[in-house]
């Protein structure tokens, strides 16, 4: 997703030459290239958020289309009342691009974790929140990113995600969902990296004769009310999946519109419980303990689906 | 131009615009700064020129100030000024972008101004524009560890188009600054930060112009004018008392003060 990310920056930043991008002192492996090929439009600020975030705002207010990179945590919480205030109150169309979503950054520990950003980023008025669903979405909403007239945040990876897509032709708007697969009975609504966590999950129960839907909810605010409202009338379970904690994330999203819109659909919610990882461990081995693997996440949804409340079964 | 008359006309606002809200004090004490500014020094014909030269009020709870200014200037209609705080209007109690022409940058929360004014004057050279960038902060606001972030990283931009102005008049919201930082080593720290820096009174008009016309004081680096002033400068009976920054004027004292600005000229 880093490589969707830059390689298409790079792209852009051809055609446009008020694409600027900032670091925050990250970006080996990835950012060397635009730094070598626009040098007057790189800047590494240093380890200095809140100054880079205020940078940024100075030069959006000089017609500058600037990208922001650093680690989620340091990009969005560590900064996070200049990017409220300089950012969102001035409706700035500055992008935040944060890597190392969820537990992306296992063995880091949880400085380096990012299981909040969704919550607080989607609490900002003017904010839009985008956490692409693997290296194809990434390069979309990059490229979407530009048509903003207001601040958003881009939650990526790191490398070598899988993509759920057959091809880059996708349809892609900023919020607008994509139905990764057409189902009825049981809807799996995921976001960011648990996108390909949710096919697989599919995958299983199709082997046991069910016919699941697979959402990719790329953009969290603004959420696709519609697409949801259409896949409660075919699916009245609803699944959501995320790498990040189960408070104020996509499950709470979607809870929302669940009641605000009146939709009649249970939800079950996987995610990260309000904790920070007990334990050093890799993505996957943290995964594991939150229950989020696919065979994890499909047990619980067969569990659901034989409940009597829920009929999903085609 | 006689700015001496400028600015106490503009007191003389700020005295009847104060019989509400707080921040009386802040305001009277940056008149002369503003003043000097945009009557002496500033280029800017209009506040959408894209040629001008900016302005960022970073200590924002002095607002009604920076308010006055551009009315006197004529960028804002006077009879805007009497909607100061009122509900509805736009005049908050911190500048907000676009909510009054001349405003660039909502602030009011401090410690944000001189990172916004870097991304301006990185800009503006980039671009090849010859505009200046000022931006005004409290001597309590330099607490903030993101003005230091910013003095590191103006510094090593080398933005000599960026003119930071410290309005250093000791007191803060629940304090003397003297008492939370060291204010006689102001010059010392931001020189030590690579940064130009000078000393002069913040209510003398000659010396501000050529302090802020000197800029950069040294080639190729930014520069900070320290300008030692009096809280609520020109109301004796309320000057240098940190109770300024909260209180109103009281009714009964408008025409008192008003009389007292006509006379100290």
């Amino acid at each position: 997703m880093r490589q969707a990310f830059i390689n298409t920056l790079m792209e852009l930043a051809e055609e446009d030459d008020s694409i600027y991008l900032l670091t925050g002192d990250a970006g080996f492996t990835i950012l060397e290239r635009f730094r070598d090929r626009f040098p007057g439009r790189y800047y590494n600020v240093g380890i200095a958020e809140a100054a880079m975030i205020g940078l940024a705002a100075g030069l959006a207010m000089s017609g500058k289309t600037v990208f922001v990179y650093s680690i989620v945590p340091f990009v969005t919480m560590r900064c996070f009342e200049q990017v409220r205030v300089d950012l969102c109150y001035q409706k700035l169309p500055v992008k935040l691009v944060g890597v190392g979503q969820g537990v992306t950054y296992g063995t880091a520990g949880a400085t380096h974790h990012a299981i909040e950003d969704i919550a607080v980023m989607r609490a900002l008025p003017n904010m839009t929140v985008i956490c692409p669903g693997g290296p194809i979405e990434t390069k979309k909403a990059v490229a979407a990113s530009l048509d903003l007239t207001g601040p958003c945040y881009i939650r990526l990876g790191k490398s070598g995600e899988p993509t759920v897509h057959k091809s880059e032709d996708i349809s892609f708007a900023i919020g607008r969902g994509i139905r990764v697969r057409e189902g009825v009975g049981v809807a799996l609504v995921a976001t960011s990296n648990m996108v390909p966590t949710a096919v697989a999950a599919a995958d299983l129960l199709e082997k046991e004769g069910w016919k699941p839907e697979v959402i990719s909810m790329h953009t969290v605010k603004p959420i696709d009310r519609e697409l949801l409202a259409a896949t409660a009338g075919r699916c009245p379970l609803i699944a959501t999946l995320e790498e990040h904690n189960l408070i104020g994330g996509l499950g709470s999203a979607v809870a929302e519109v669940i009641l605000a819109d009146d939709l009649h659909a249970r939800l079950i919610t996987f995610g990260i419980p309000d904790q920070y990882a007990p334990v050093a461990g890799s993505q996957e081995y943290l995964r594991d303990l939150f229950g989020l693997l696919p065979e994890q996440v499909a047990e619980v949804i067969r569990d659901k689906l034989k409940e009597k409340i829920v009929s999903g079964k085609p | 131009m006689n700015t001496a008359e400028i600015s106490r006309e503009i007191r003389q606002r700020l005295v009847r615009m104060h019989q509400t809200g707080s921040h009386f004090g802040s305001a009277m004490s940056i008149v002369d700064i503003l003043t000097v500014l945009y009557f002496r020094v500033m280029n800017i014909a209009s506040p959408d020129d894209p040629g001008r030269d900016r302005f960022i009020l970073s200590k924002g709870h002095a607002t009604s100030a920076w308010y006055t200014t551009l009315a006197r200037k004529g960028f804002v209609d006077e009879k805007v000024l009497d909607t100061y705080l009122k509900d509805g209007g736009q005049l908050y109690g911190h500048p907000v972008r676009g909510g009054v022409p001349g405003v660039e940058a909502s602030t009011g929360s401090l410690g944000h101004g001189i990172n916004i004014a870097s991304g301006i004057a990185l800009a503006g050279k980039n671009d090849g524009r010859d505009y200046r960038v000022y931006v005004l902060m409290g001597d309590g606001e330099i607490q903030e560890g993101s003005v230091w972030e910013g003095a590191i990283l103006a510094a090593r931009l080398k933005l000599d188009n960026l003119v930071a102005i410290v309005d250093a008049n000791n007191l803060q919201g629940f304090d003397r600054v003297e008492k939370i930082q060291p204010i006689r080593t102001f010059r010392k720290k931001w020189e030590a930060f690579e940064w130009g820096a000078r000393e002069v009174d913040g209510h003398d008009h000659d010396q501000l112009e050529r302090a802020l016309r000197e800029a950069p004081f040294v080639p190729g680096a930014p520069s900070v004018v320290i300008a030692r002033t009096t809280k609520c400068k020109g109301v004796k009976e309320m000057e240098d008392c940190f109770e300024s920054h909260y209180l109103s004027v009281p009714k009964d004292k408008v025409e008192c003060y008003c009389r007292e600005l006509e006379e100290e000229q």
